[in-house]
């Protein structure tokens, strides 16, 4: 049965749908991730799941719970990081455990939480010390810290760097080897294609797709990118009529072909063709990042 | 009010210099340096025998209290909706309320705290008398405290930004200070302008500590003038207060 059940839900501000319909179902221990461009309704969607916005028409249910009607009890089974949240400046890390840990009912331990989330160093230190990607552990430990079954992860690492990305990714990967389901809203391609089981993209507050990462990179046109120097210029026409093809580009003497496994025996039977040596050539799977684009296309 | 909350904020206020400063040294001192002016120490007959430095205890008293209400805990409160504490905490089983609850009662504690250094040093220092009416004197402080509090509260409604509650703060903060008398305490206020101050919370305040002082219980009057305020201040407040 699954732990977030999202149907038909709508939310306008002042007039402008913010979310338009939008259905999915997060079933226990999986990380879901809400891929979206900026203004898609991604951020009001998990709002309305944390119960902070009241949604217009819809079902909403955490745990069997609605997340309005049933908000003290909400809190107790599902944690949240807020995008664009801060804390007191001089409240250290180990008072902000210790206080959030007290609202709960029933908390975690927090020592070995800042333990796991590499905290224990810093627990004198006050917030308005910490480094971007401290200040997002701290809220990720705020987040698990009543012992949350379900815990939504909101735009977890936009400003950090590469590094502290890759270790948030990590701390993510863990959260959701321990048991806790993860709904995760991010607007990094390789974010979702690393982490989640599952993805629904939403575009102008409807959802455009959802399926794994593999199976929308697999459902896009362009699944399979060929990249190749031609030793001698290759006739346009003859390029464009390659089965299965999904674009096409040029750039310093180097060509660009995006399609299917169709494709690659195609253009490699026109080159022999036509004795041309192919220099350089690479065949790679197409990333989320061309799936999406070509799905959020013909809306943007 | 949720006892974690309330020890975090109180806490935090420590970790605050500025407003201890302000809230709790800056009172006693201003009244200690009123009291070193020789002239200020002479009793005056237009006083009806009191001395300049007498009528400055119930103004040094409310400034410490304007200061809390007015200034420091409006810059909290919006604070903490601009940065999404208050969201934060929405998140958990504790109300967010109970961070705005826990913000007033600390902010009404450093008042209080203020009032009894202020009265502490003026008696140690400047040979002010204790308020011979001290439970009137008590509840005038309570109903001034209530009245600081809400009107501090409504600042913090209205203001979308901790720069616009402090930009509002400081432009409420000086005529309070004047209507506590700070510039020309309310007993010796011509007695057109004193008869409007009076009807100003502070002004208010500043009659009902003076008349306890002196050993009277509080005119009604001045007591229902902080309440209603209190009152009407909370209401407004209530009615504009935005959670985000």
């Amino acid at each position: 049965m699954p732990v977030i059940e999202v149907t038909d839900l709508r939310k306008s501000y002042s007039g402008r749908p913010v979310v338009d319909g939008v259905s999915f179902a997060v079933e226990e221990g999986e990380i879901f991730g809400i891929l979206g461009p900026n203004g898609a309704g991604k951020t009001t969607t998990v709002e309305c799941v944390e119960g902070l916005r009241v949604p217009d028409a819809g079902r909403v249910r955490v745990a069997g719970l609605d997340p309005v009607a049933d908000h003290d009890r909400l809190t107790r089974v599902l944690g949240a990081q807020l995008q664009e949240g801060r804390l007191q400046e001089k409240l250290t890390v180990g008072e902000a455990l210790r206080l959030y840990a007290a609202l709960h009912p029933a908390p975690a331990d927090w020592r070995p939480l800042a333990e796991r989330l590499g905290l224990t160093a810093r627990l004198d230190t006050r917030f308005g010390k910490l480094s971007g990607g401290q200040k997002q552990r701290l809220f990720i430990a705020l987040a698990l810290v009543g012992d949350p079954r379900v815990v939504v992860l909101d735009e977890l690492t936009t400003g950090l760097d590469p590094r502290a990305r890759r270790d948030t990714w990590r701390l993510v990967e863990e959260i959701r080897d321990s048991g806790v389901t993860v709904l995760l809203v991010t607007h990094f391609m390789e974010e979702a294609q690393r982490l989640c089981d599952r993805v629904a993209v939403i575009d102008q507050g409807r959802i455009a797709a959802l399926d794994t990462p593999a199976g929308l990179i697999r459902r896009s046109a362009g699944a399979t990118v060929i990249t190749f120097t031609p030793s001698a210029p290759l006739d346009e026409r003859e390029l464009n009529a390659l089965p299965g093809l999904a674009s096409v580009s040029h750039k310093d003497g180097r060509i660009t072909l995006a399609g299917g496994d169709e494709t690659v025996n195609a253009v490699i039977s026109l080159l022999a063709r036509h004795r041309v040596t192919a220099h350089h050539l690479r065949v790679g799977d197409a990333t989320l990042d061309d799936a999406y684009l070509d799905l959020t296309e013909t809306t943007s | 009010m949720n006892t974690a909350v309330l020890r975090t904020e109180a806490r935090l206020l420590a970790r605050e210099p500025g407003s201890l400063f302000w809230i709790l040294a800056f009172p006693p001192l201003l009244l200690v340096i009123l009291g070193a002016v020789p002239a200020f120490r002479e009793p005056q007959d237009a006083l009806g025998g009191l001395r300049v430095v007498d009528t400055y205890v119930p103004v040094t008293v409310l400034v410490g209290l304007i200061v809390a209400g007015v200034q420091a805990m409006p810059a909290g409160l919006t604070g903490y909706r601009e940065h999404g504490i208050l969201r934060r905490m929405a998140t958990t089983p504790v109300r967010p309320s109970a961070l705005l609850s826990a913000q007033m009662l600390v902010h009404a504690v450093a008042a209080v705290l203020s009032a009894l250094l202020t009265l502490t040093a003026g008696r140690v220092l400047c040979d002010v008398h204790l308020p011979r009416q001290p439970f009137g004197y008590l509840l005038a402080l309570l109903l001034a405290v209530l009245a600081a509090l809400a009107l501090g509260s409504l600042i913090s409604a209205v203001s979308r930004t901790v720069k616009i509650a402090g930009a509002v703060g400081t432009v409420v903060f000086f005529p309070m200070l004047f209507c506590a008398g700070v510039w020309l305490p309310v007993p010796s206020m011509p007695d057109l302008m004193a008869d409007i101050v009076v009807l100003t919370p502070f002004g208010a305040a500043a009659q009902a500590l003076g008349d306890a002082t002196a050993g009277d219980w509080p005119g009604w009057a001045h007591l229902g003038v902080m309440a209603g305020w209190a009152v009407l201040l909370s209401g407004a407040a209530a009615r504009w207060f935005r959670w985000e």
